[in-house]
């Protein structure tokens, strides 16, 4: 078979790329480091095309550990166009972030905020292979331990730091949660991959079936951490606040999407057996209720752009969870990719946006977007854009997202959730058009025109296009899962 | 032809967005629009036999899902594309010349554009998606053109329609996907005639849960029509709402659930609208009693006008209720003459409120001295809306009445929908009582001194209000002419076999 061809390939250039940032980190240190970033954008956007021409295989590797069908191929697809993006905010986010590191020279501690992205690319694409609760494990691993450097950064940022270390206690505890929770069902089904648990799981003694559901919640407490699902949302508001932006969007949407599609897989196994299958779908009703009524309802009050986001993630989660909880064989997986590949588009640019504005008038509450209709009329436009898809109106990419997800609903008559989410939904375009308003409605004192780069215009001009396109015409999304 | 239709709009507001002069190119736009819309309507083929929907063209867009880009008119859809031509023209026209406003001018007008494209879209739609996706379209606008540009209470009103339409636009979104997901799956589409022949063959499944996703639809469009006890939201926004904003929300775009309700609700489930029809007539009578009396209660003109377009729905849902061939034509023409006619009064009361910087009452008085233009054309347009003979509005209410009376029962005792008749009568009288009311206490008696010398009504937006009033004075002495329009559209709904 062609070398290109192989879908490990991917995988393996990200590595390289990492790893050949480093070692120009390390040896070529009179540059400007914003070239380091230059090399990452143009590698991952290789790769990104290259990915389009590899062949999707069920499985890879010894003992069927490593999957590489269409789904973990769009995952890695989003991983690598959200490190894409991430990268190019990190190169706008520069001059932000050496206010906050103490150095010697201009370029001192630069160069790792554009290497480790790149390992945390990775993480997320493996997380998308994974078919091993071991090498879900090692992955996750890969990406939290990348996140715990990004998130604490700015090292002069009491904010920043705080949010490093709230994630660092947080993390590992979910990660014991999680061990844990593979350890009961590694006793009861003496394996850790999950086809075979799959397999071992059809002829289950009932004596263990109290031992496999325990197993089952505890791994749902460790995954939910990372999708920010209620009730583990505590950590995300402080740590999406005091994080370096562009490493907040990473969070929000490359470490929630991975999550999402091991959530997925592991979910497959469990929701596939009877024994398991009702009690685990009545699990994830709670979980998506709550974490719709605590997202939305904590977002409507906040004043701080990035908490806002923050409670808009989780409240994202929640509609997510929603499709997991109506659970389908053939939709499920189509309507969380699409959900996601639009959730991705428009937190994206929402938060690129926020680094321009930041940049220009120092902070990131709402009240800083205030005459921005004025001030930068086309970043206004975009922002418009990706709140009101955010919110879920028609003809952008949100709304067809949650067109599937009630869709579902409705056919699998979750009623509560379908309810529910109507109320929230509504709640949603409060909370969303309120920096509409503060665009618009609100006066700023200084109205200055603010600056963007050609780069930043440019990706804002993309990402508006994409939403759009999306939201109207959803056949090439629907073409990546065939 | 119906792309152009909708394209026109949209261009426009990019245009003016990229900084083309806006009034010109809104003028342009809407008159453009007003032209094909003629056109469609004149060409429209009437001859029994001919097909329902024409200029049909349809963009398969995503196949698994039977989703398509699918455009088409018929008589009703004709009926309120005129309509939305009309009221679009003569809004852009008394809309303020761009050096008037304080802030972001183009994006006044870029608005207004984006309202007439998410209606006319709506009303040319054949598939259940854009159906539904265009009327959202107008949701935006609407909140900006209050928030940024409206009077009073802007931020309240803004907040409040903006949130119980988004709300309203979910619960029907959650009906309209009930219904088609309790189609077979092999025949889901969201066509909406193709979903309008399996209704025909009896092809829709009647299953317990039918009622209930009627009702979810039937409240859903409730929250866009301002039904009864869910109207609370109208009043304050069209108070705040710039004069051009209130013409065309008030106007043309309430009327799209309205128009729903034709088009989706009563055609694919006639059984389960006899089912809610108690209930429905319920609610009417608090649209025509209870909000008629509270709109007596006004001491302000725009609320005034905001609550009389609330109880004017009830009429219009009696004349759904009554689900027969009278009582539809006549809620489908009401549909239109209550547009034109509030559009009128909206227009007028913005001009007095831009002249005085008031709208109430105890401040007003004696203004038709001062401008008899104004006052003689707000009162052809409060008649209008009181449903006098000879304007359009009557022409309208007659058939409904007659339509809802005609509902008898066995032997002597009164049916609801006869008892809801008699309540929707006094609803006249209460018309009557305030708009009357209003009029003599803002344009007749004693004239203040501020007021002696306000300028009339500008010769130049004269023509604007002319044109709906003379529109309106068409409907009232030829209604046969949009009668025929709207027949075979009323025919093709109730023939769907109810039982």
């Amino acid at each position: 078979m062609n070398f290109l061809q192989n879908p490990l390939f991917l995988d393996l250039a990200v590595l390289a790329l990492g790893l050949l940032l480093l070692l120009l980190e390390a040896f070529d240190d009179e540059r400007e480091k914003s070239f380091l970033g230059w090399i990452a954008i143009g590698g991952i956007g290789l790769v990104f095309v290259l990915s389009f021409f590899v062949d999707p295989q069920i499985y890879l590797g010894v003992n069927q550990f490593f999957k590489s069908d269409s789904l973990a191929i769009f995952y890695k697809r989003l991983a690598l166009g959200t490190t894409l993006l991430v990268l190019i905010m990190a190169l706008e986010f520069r001059p932000i972030l050496s206010r906050y590191i103490p150095a010697a020279g201009k370029n001192a501690g630069l160069g790792e905020f554009f290497a480790l992205p790149v390992f945390t690319c990775l993480g997320l694409m493996w997380m998308a292979s994974a078919a091993d609760f071991v090498m879900i494990f090692v992955s996750l691993e890969l990406v939290t331990i990348s996140f715990y450097v990004l998130i604490s950064y700015m090292r002069r940022s009491a904010a920043s730091l705080e949010a490093g270390v709230k994630y660092l206690i947080l993390a590992a505890l979910s990660t014991g949660f999680f061990v844990y929770g593979i350890t009961w069902i590694f006793g009861v089904t003496h394996q850790t991959n999950l086809y075979y648990i799959g397999v071992s799981l059809k002829d289950l003694a009932p004596a263990n079936e109290t031992a496999l559901l325990f197993g089952m919640a505890l791994v749902l407490v460790g995954l939910g951490f990372k999708i920010a699902s209620a009730p583990f949302q505590m950590w995300v508001p402080d740590v999406y606040q005091g994080a370096p932006t562009p490493i907040t969007a990473f969070l929000s949407v490359g470490s929630k999407a991975a999550g999402f599609v091991v959530l997925y897989r592991v979910l497959e196994v469990f929701l596939n057996v009877p024994a398991t299958a009702g009690k685990l779908a009545l699990v994830l009703t709670g979980l998506a209720f709550l974490t719709l009524i605590i997202g939305n309802l904590a977002a409507m009050p906040q004043t701080n752009f990035k908490r806002l986001l923050a409670y808009s993630s989780i409240a994202h989660a929640g509609y997510l969870l929603v499709a997991l909880a109506s659970w389908k064989s053939g939709n499920t997986p189509i309507t969380l990719s699409y959900y996601l590949a639009g959730y991705f588009l428009m937190t994206i640019l929402a938060f690129l946006i926020t680094i321009v504005v930041n940049k220009a008038t120092g902070g990131d509450d709402i009240a800083h977007f205030n005459g921005l209709g004025q001030r930068a009329p086309f970043l206004a436009f975009g922002m418009t854009v990706a709140m009101l898809s955010l919110a879920g109106m028609p003809f952008t990419a949100g709304f067809l997202g949650k067109f599937l997800v009630f869709s579902d609903a409705v056919e699998s008559g979750q009623w509560l959730l379908v309810g529910t989410g109507v109320l929230t939904v509504a709640a949603g375009f409060y909370y969303y058009l309120k920096v509409v308003r503060a665009m618009y409605w609100n006066v700023a004192k200084n109205t200055a025109a603010i600056p963007a780069s050609a780069l930043t215009k440019a990706t804002v001009g993309v990402l508006v296009g994409l939403i759009l396109l999306v939201g109207v015409y959803p056949q090439p999304v629907l073409n990546m899962f065939r | 032809m119906l792309h152009l239709l909708i394209a026109i709009p949209i261009l426009a507001a990019i245009a003016i967005l990229l900084g083309l002069c806006a009034r010109k190119t809104a003028l342009l736009a809407t008159a453009l629009n007003l032209a094909l819309t003629l056109v469609l309507v004149f060409q429209y083929d009437r001859q029994p036999g001919a097909e329902q929907y024409q200029h049909v063209s349809s963009f398969l867009l995503a196949p698994e899902w039977g989703l398509s880009f699918h455009l088409g008119v018929d008589g009703l859809s004709l009926l309120m594309l005129l309509l939305t031509a009309l009221v679009a023209f003569a809004a852009i026209w008394v809309a303020p010349q761009p050096e008037k406003l304080e802030r972001y001018p183009s994006l006044y007008y870029a608005c207004l554009m984006f309202i007439v494209a998410g209606a006319t879209g709506a009303f040319a739609s054949l598939d259940l998606f854009f159906f539904y996706a265009f009327h959202e379209l107008a949701l935006i606008p609407t909140f900006l053109l209050i928030g940024i540009w409206g009077s009073g209470d802007r931020l309240v009103a803004a907040w409040k329609i903006t949130i119980y339409l988004a709300l309203g636009s979910f619960v029907l979104l959650i009906g309209l996907l009930a219904l088609y997901l309790s189609l077979p799956e092999a025949a889901r589409t969201f066509d909406i005639v193709k979903l309008q022949e399996m209704a025909m063959s009896g092809g829709i499944p009647q299953t317990p849960q039918t009622p209930w996703i009627y009702l979810c639809i039937l409240l859903g469009f409730g929250i866009l029509i301002s039904l009864f006890p869910f109207h609370t939201w109208a009043p304050s926004a069209y108070a705040s709402a710039p004069a051009p904003a209130a013409m065309l929300h008030a106007g043309v775009l309430k009327k799209f659930g309205l128009y729903g309700l034709l088009r989706v609700a009563l055609p694919l489930m006639p059984q389960a609208a006899h089912h809610w029809t108690n209930l429905l007539l319920f609610l009417l009578a608090g649209n025509i009693l209870y909000v008629g009396l509270a709109t007596i209660a006004q001491k302000r003109l725009d609320t005034m006008l905001g609550y009389s377009s609330v109880m004017h729905m009830g009429y219009i849902f009696l004349g759904i209720a009554a689900f027969n061939p009278l009582g539809l034509t006549g809620a489908a023409l009401l549909m239109f003459a209550h547009g034109l006619s509030i559009a009128a009064l909206f227009a007028l009361a913005g001009a007095v409120r831009e002249r005085t910087g008031s709208l109430e009452f105890a401040k007003h008085g004696g203004l038709a001295k001062p401008m008899p233009f104004l006052g003689f054309t707000f009162g052809l347009a409060a008649f209008a809306s009181i449903g006098l003979p000879g304007f359009g509005n009557f022409a309208a209410e007659l058939p409904i009445f007659f339509g809802a009376f005609g509902h008898a029962g066995v032997g002597l005792a009164f049916t609801n929908t006869q008892i809801a008749t008699i309540v929707a009568l006094w609803g006249v009288v209460i018309s009557a009582v305030y708009m009357l009311r209003g009029y003599r206490a803002a344009f007749l008696g004693e004239t203040d001194k501020r007021w002696t010398s306000l300028p009339d009504l500008c010769s130049c937006t004269r023509p604007a209000i002319l044109l709906l009033l003379a529109v309106l004075l068409f409907a009232g002495f030829r209604p046969q002419y949009f009668v025929n329009l709207v027949t075979p559209t009323i025919k093709a709904v109730l023939a769907v076999p109810a039982k």
